[in-house]
């Protein structure tokens, strides 16, 4: 940045402290502008219900409301993730005074009853709403265990407010962990979220507290350090990321700027795949308004702290989530990964000092700031503190993204949280951590989720895929496409898994079409073990482990495919591999 | 300095050391295969894995650290190993037999090293049509069915070249490498520099293989064959046969060529000397009498002269019009040296042995290197093409005897053999040009330029006294480095300015032409060190250092030429230049 004078700073200073008022005071005016409305309809227009028909559910609550001549009394909004995607588009009625109603798989036929039934007589008497039984059928319980189990954090905005509003944000406790941390020395900013065991989200596990004084303690190179939020999310399955973003990209960047201060750094870059617009445009948006507030600048709210940020679109590369290939697709290189050490907080972006976050773990900052690092690690496991955000898809009744205390069962989250399969038939296992995890068995019900029990199982915790499968599913078949997708995503930079993937994959659809022998399945362990242990990044390092982890819970599925598999193993001369035993950055 | 052990050894080593590195201190050589001592490492390969602290790391570019426990070989590492060198090889193919790397190939090598019998998994080499060979640069092929994407070429095209012209493309199974969009080596930025070439571990990019052409010439009767060696070959040849790098061969390299059948054995040298003739002539017409744009560039470096017509065409004006030394010999072998022996220049044919692939490419470049009425040099053959030749000969390199150069075109001064290093056109114009101005000759202790020798920098600037006036110089080497002097140049022009410099010498490669593409295979600054070395050693030991000393070039004047920049050399030993797109249509 160009060295301004120090009556020049002075007065910046002064103008923060000003912008610092007036957005606390947006908070107060988004309070009184909502005062007067009798009742809101929530209305999730994130992916899922959006592709489901959302959009013009909106529409009609809107033009239902006129005719109904209501519309002043009743705030329509337009909210992120509500988490059951299974059942949306869903649609959230409060009436005050009254127990809100979610309504799924709301239609624009329904939205025009929700309104005439149950929006307009309530605002007309007090008594009580009798809607028919068609609107009762599709009235969802908020007693499920699906709601009930969850504890939510980095999701508590989501269906709840108006992404778009930074009043209504303000109003509910935004940037108040920013100008909290601004009080105080970046290391006692520093040790709050360190004390507060927060780890990497992104599927690594790294304690982000760590992480950032790394990053503290490198010099600034040119005047320069960076912060990035990595929103490359990729795994099949997993769309959290997106979901935070388009619902609170606000806490995303305070979450961001609280790391900045902390750690010193100049400049950050939201790394967003380009398939997520709706991620974008609130990200683009909640930075214009934080430029416009004095949020982002010179001298945020009148200290000495400097702060810009900016958006990156990744084109949509897997391997472009794995950090360091990630920063070569930012600097406008082939994405490819690079070694490490040095590592990004040394020698990052542009050869500048670096911190890479997933979203989801900036999203967490600023309750942490807040509330405090006690609050945060009270919740969750001996090592695995807070929250996580699962994606809970497959053959599950409750399907959508739910936020669960670290540590909760496998069991609590397929039966609970998911209501069970949705075939109704037997449970067979659940594929975490994505292309890069591995399966947890039926048999493994018990287990808590968290980052060690997972590794321990021969998965990883990912960026919180969850897959749920019945006993109809082939676990060579999910193997095979896991694998698929990995040998499509490599990046072709490092041999063992650029050939070992290929060549693994050809002995996979060799045993699928019941061609395979116990001498391919020993091939696929050897090319496997070279694979995580040769491969530079954590893609190909775990692009084995979906196999592995079949091969090892599922073997006699394997057996029953190959031409000698009733014939006795030979005997194992080689170490049994381990099938998760490499910590990756992803 | 870093305490570390590396199987139990306790090593000792500066901070930054690579595991590698330090441990080839304590004897021990970790094999690889992407890894080039010359480039930062790549990182690709997978085969020189090893245990840190437990955890499996690239030793190629993993840095040392206290205390740091290392093992280098267990069973689960060479299990490893021996699979990724496996599934390497499972798309590579089995050519080895008629591969043109078949004895410097690394990947054979390391598979013989780790005694691989059978590669276990399924041959998934594409097909030739798959993935054809490309031969339109009519200097370098690259066959992308033998590359193992270590990304050297990548890497030395790109960064120490700048010249971008090889990219890797697609991802997963289908990368491979290429030009932008798969276009075809010859009509993209490729300047033949032929540093890939040089840095390949595999058959993938080589040197295009003339050496066929050249055994049909010597065969037939009715040929006259003149040969001729560039500087930098007689100090590198010699390792194709166990000689270290920077002996000198000259004698017994004159010795061999005469018993592969040449008629004639000249030396390229010689066209330096006359080199120095017309382009010190040049420059002191453009810095003394202002005839024509300063700094004056020189241009005897093909490479260079490629890059500027596609880079820098606006820098046209500043190069100097002089040929380079091979062509000059060509030139005036068909013409001066056929006249004098009797032979029609239609039936002599004149092969030059150089350090360069981009050589191949200059002697078709225009129609002026066709200024005999034919084509002035017929073949262009690298240092590894005639080591190849001699061997195939049966020639018994290190027992010949020494012999002399034949005469008209054989003699050189030492200023002509330190062309072959960076900084060694400069000086040699520099020792001429003095003399030529000042009417003296520059003192012993004084012909040696310190400040523009050396491998450190790659742009190396001094200011020289000449007569009372300043000449501001500048010597860059690798291409890389060139952007920055260039633009300093244009930027000056475009401000209307004085130029920053008066005289700027280029070549393409690292070091000058001791690392050019064509040498043999392996080279490092310590290989390119002492290489440059055995040529300085030449120059000290040479009766004239000064071009203009030599009595054959006197002769030449005296004979044929009459003076520099006469109207039979604008002819014979002049070119021009004109600007190229990056891509052609």
């Amino acid at each position: 940045m160009v060295e301004l004078s120090q009556e020049q700073v002075e007065k910046l200073k002064a103008l923060g402290r000003t912008q610092k008022e007036t957005l606390l005071k947006l908070g107060d005016e988004f309070k009184e502008r909502v005062a007067h409305f009798k009742a809101s309809i929530y209305t999730c227009n994130a992916t899922s219900c959006h592709s489901g028909g959302a959009s013009s559910v909106i529409d009609t609550f809107k033009e239902a409301l006129k005719s109904a001549g209501i519309e002043a009394d009743v705030r329509m909004v337009c909210t992120g993730c509500m988490g059951l995607c299974a059942s949306g588009p869903l649609a959230r009625v409060e009436i005050k005074g009254q127990k809100p109603v979610l309504y799924q798989h709301v239609t624009p036929d329904m939205a025009r009853l929700i309104v005439a039934e149950h929006v307009a007589p309530a605002l007309k008497s007090e008594g009580e709403i009798n809607t028919s039984d068609y609107l009762k059928q599709q009235e969802l319980s908020l007693d499920l265990p699906f709601f009930q189990k969850q504890r939510k954090i980095v999701l508590r905005l989501l269906g709840h407010s108006d992404p778009e509003d930074l009043g209504e944000y303000i109003a509910n406790g935004g940037y108040q962990g920013l100008m909290k941390a601004l009080t105080m020395k970046p290391e006692e900013v520093l040790e709050v979220i360190k004390k507060s065991g927060l780890r990497g989200r992104g599927g690594g596990g790294f304690p982000t507290g760590v992480k950032w004084e790394m990053l503290a303690k490198s010099p600034l190179v040119d005047g320069e350090k960076f912060m990035i939020c990595n929103g490359d999310e990729g795994d099949p399955g997993a769309y959290m990321d997106s979901c935070i973003l388009g619902g609170g990209s606000h806490a995303v960047l305070e979450g961001m700027m609280i790391g900045a201060y902390a750690t010193g750094a100049t400049n950050g870059w939201f790394y967003i795949r380009a398939e997520y617009p709706l991620a974008i445009q609130r990200m683009e948006l909640a930075i214009k308004q934080a430029k416009r507030y004095g949020i982002l600048g010179r001298n945020i709210f009148g200290t000495d702290f400097n702060f810009m940020a900016d958006i990156r679109y990744g084109a949509g590369a897997f391997v472009c989530g794995e950090e360091t290939a990630l920063m070569s697709s930012v600097e406008g290189k082939r994405g490819t990964p690079r070694p490490r050490p040095p590592f990004p907080t040394q020698k990052g972006l542009f050869d500048k000092p670096t911190a890479i976050n997933n979203v989801e773990t900036l999203a967490n900052i600023a309750p942490i700031m807040v509330n405090g690092p006690e609050w945060f690690s009270e919740v969750g496991t001996e090592t695995s503190k807070g929250t996580k955000v699962f994606a809970i898809t497959g053959k599950v009744k409750h399907s959508g993204l739910v936020e669960v205390p670290m540590g909760t069962t496998v069991g609590e989250m397929v039966n609970d949280v998911g209501g069970g399969t949705s075939s109704g038939k037997p449970f067979k296992a659940v594929q975490t951590g994505g292309p890069s995890g591995g399966v947890i068995p039926a048999s493994e019900l018990h287990m808590p989720l968290c980052y060690e029990e997972l590794k321990k199982i021969g998965s990883m915790m990912g960026s919180g895929g969850m897959i749920i499968m019945d006993e109809d599913d082939s676990m060579v078949e999910i193997a095979k496409f896991y694998l698929g997708f990995t040998v499509d995503e490599s990046c072709g930079k490092c041999a063992p898994c650029r050939i070992g993937g290929y060549q693994m994959l050809q002995l996979m659809n060799k045993i699928a079409d019941g061609k395979g022998t116990k001498a391919d399945v020993a091939k696929i362990k050897e090319i496997g073990n070279a694979m995580q242990k040769a491969s530079l990044c954590g893609l190909g390092q775990t692009a084995p482990n979906p196999v592995l982890s079949t091969m090892k819970f599922f073997k006699e599925e394997y057996d029953a495919l190959l031409i000698d598999g009733n014939e006795p193993d030979a005997v194992e001369t080689e170490k049994e591999i381990n099938a998760c035993n490499i910590n990756t950055k992803r | 300095m870093v305490k570390l052990t590396i199987d139990s050894q306790t090593v000792e080593v500066p901070a930054g050391t690579t595991i590698l590195d330090a441990a080839k201190s304590v004897q021990i050589k970790i094999p690889t295969l992407c890894h080039h001592p010359d480039l930062p490492p790549t990182a690709a390969c997978g085969i020189c894995i090893v245990k840190s602290n437990g955890r499996m790391v690239r030793s190629c570019c993993t840095p040392v650290a206290e205390g740091m426990e290392v093992i280098t070989r267990d069973p689960d590492i060479i299990e490893a190993r021996r699979t990724v060198l496996k599934l390497t090889l499972s798309k590579h193919p089995n050519e080895c037999l008629t591969c043109l790397k078949n004895d410097t190939c690394e990947l054979r090598k390391l598979s013989a090293d780790f005694g691989i019998r059978d590669t276990e998994f399924a041959d998934i080499t594409p097909t030739k049509e798959e993935l054809p060979v490309d031969d339109s640069t009519k200097s370098i092929v690259l066959d992308p069915r033998k590359c193992i994407l270590c990304g050297r070429c990548v890497e030395v095209c790109q960064n120490t070249q700048n010249v971008w012209a090889l990219s890797m493309l697609k991802r997963g199974i289908n990368t491979h490498i290429s030009p932008a969009a798969d276009e075809k080596l010859g009509n993209s930025p490729c300047i033949k520099c032929g540093q890939c070439t040089a840095h390949c571990p595999t058959g993938a990019l080589t040197e295009r293989d003339d050496t066929q052409y050249v055994w049909n010439m010597l065969q037939d009767k009715d040929k006259y064959c003149v040969v001729q060696i560039a500087p930098a070959v007689r100090v590198a040849i010699g390792e194709a046969f166990g000689y270290k790098p920077g002996e000198i061969t000259t004698g017994k390299l004159y010795a061999a060529l005469r018993r592969l059948g040449f008629n004639a054995v000249f030396d390229t040298n010689f066209g330096a000397d006359v080199t120095i003739m017309e382009e010190g002539t040049e420059f002191i017409e453009r810095f003394v009498n202002g005839k024509g744009v300063l700094p004056m560039i020189t241009s005897c470096c093909p490479a260079w002269v490629d890059y500027m017509e596609k880079y820098y065409s606006d820098m046209i004006p500043h190069f100097s019009s002089c040929k380079s030394p091979h062509e000059i010999v060509g030139a005036l072998s068909k013409t001066y040296y056929a006249d004098k022996i009797g032979v029609e220049a239609k039936n002599m044919r004149v092969i030059s042995i150089m350090p360069c692939t981009a050589k191949k490419f200059e002697i078709l470049r225009s129609e002026e290197m066709f200024s005999s009425g034919f084509q002035d040099v017929d073949v262009s053959l690298t240092t590894r093409e005639l080591a190849r030749m001699i061997k195939q000969a049966g020639i018994d390199f290190v027992n010949l005897p020494e012999e002399q150069a034949d005469s008209p075109l054989g003699s050189y001064t030492g200023a002509a053999t330190v062309f072959g290093f960076t900084g060694g056109v400069m000086e040699a114009a520099l020792r001429t040009v003095h003399a030529v101005v000042t009417g003296e000759e520059m003192p012993e202790d004084a012909l040696e330029i310190k400040p523009i020798l050396g491998l450190d920098k790659g742009i190396k600037e001094m200011t020289l006294n000449l007569a009372g006036k300043e000449v501001r110089i500048a010597v860059a080497h690798g291409i890389g480095h060139v952007q920055a002097l260039l633009e300093k140049v244009r930027e000056a022009e475009q401000k209307g300015e004085e130029p920053p410099y008066h005289f700027i010498e280029v070549m393409a490669c690292d070091g000058g032409c001791v690392g050019g593409g064509g040498q043999p295979l392996g080279v490092t600054d310590e290989i390119r060190q002492a290489r440059m070395a055995g040529l300085m050693q030449d120059d000290r030991g040479s009766k004239q250092r000064c071009s203009h000393q030599n009595p054959d070039v006197k002769k030449l004047y005296d004979e044929f030429l009459g003076k520099p920049l006469s109207e039979r050399s604008h002819h014979l030993l002049h070119t021009s230049y004109q600007p190229r797109p990056l891509y052609k249509k």
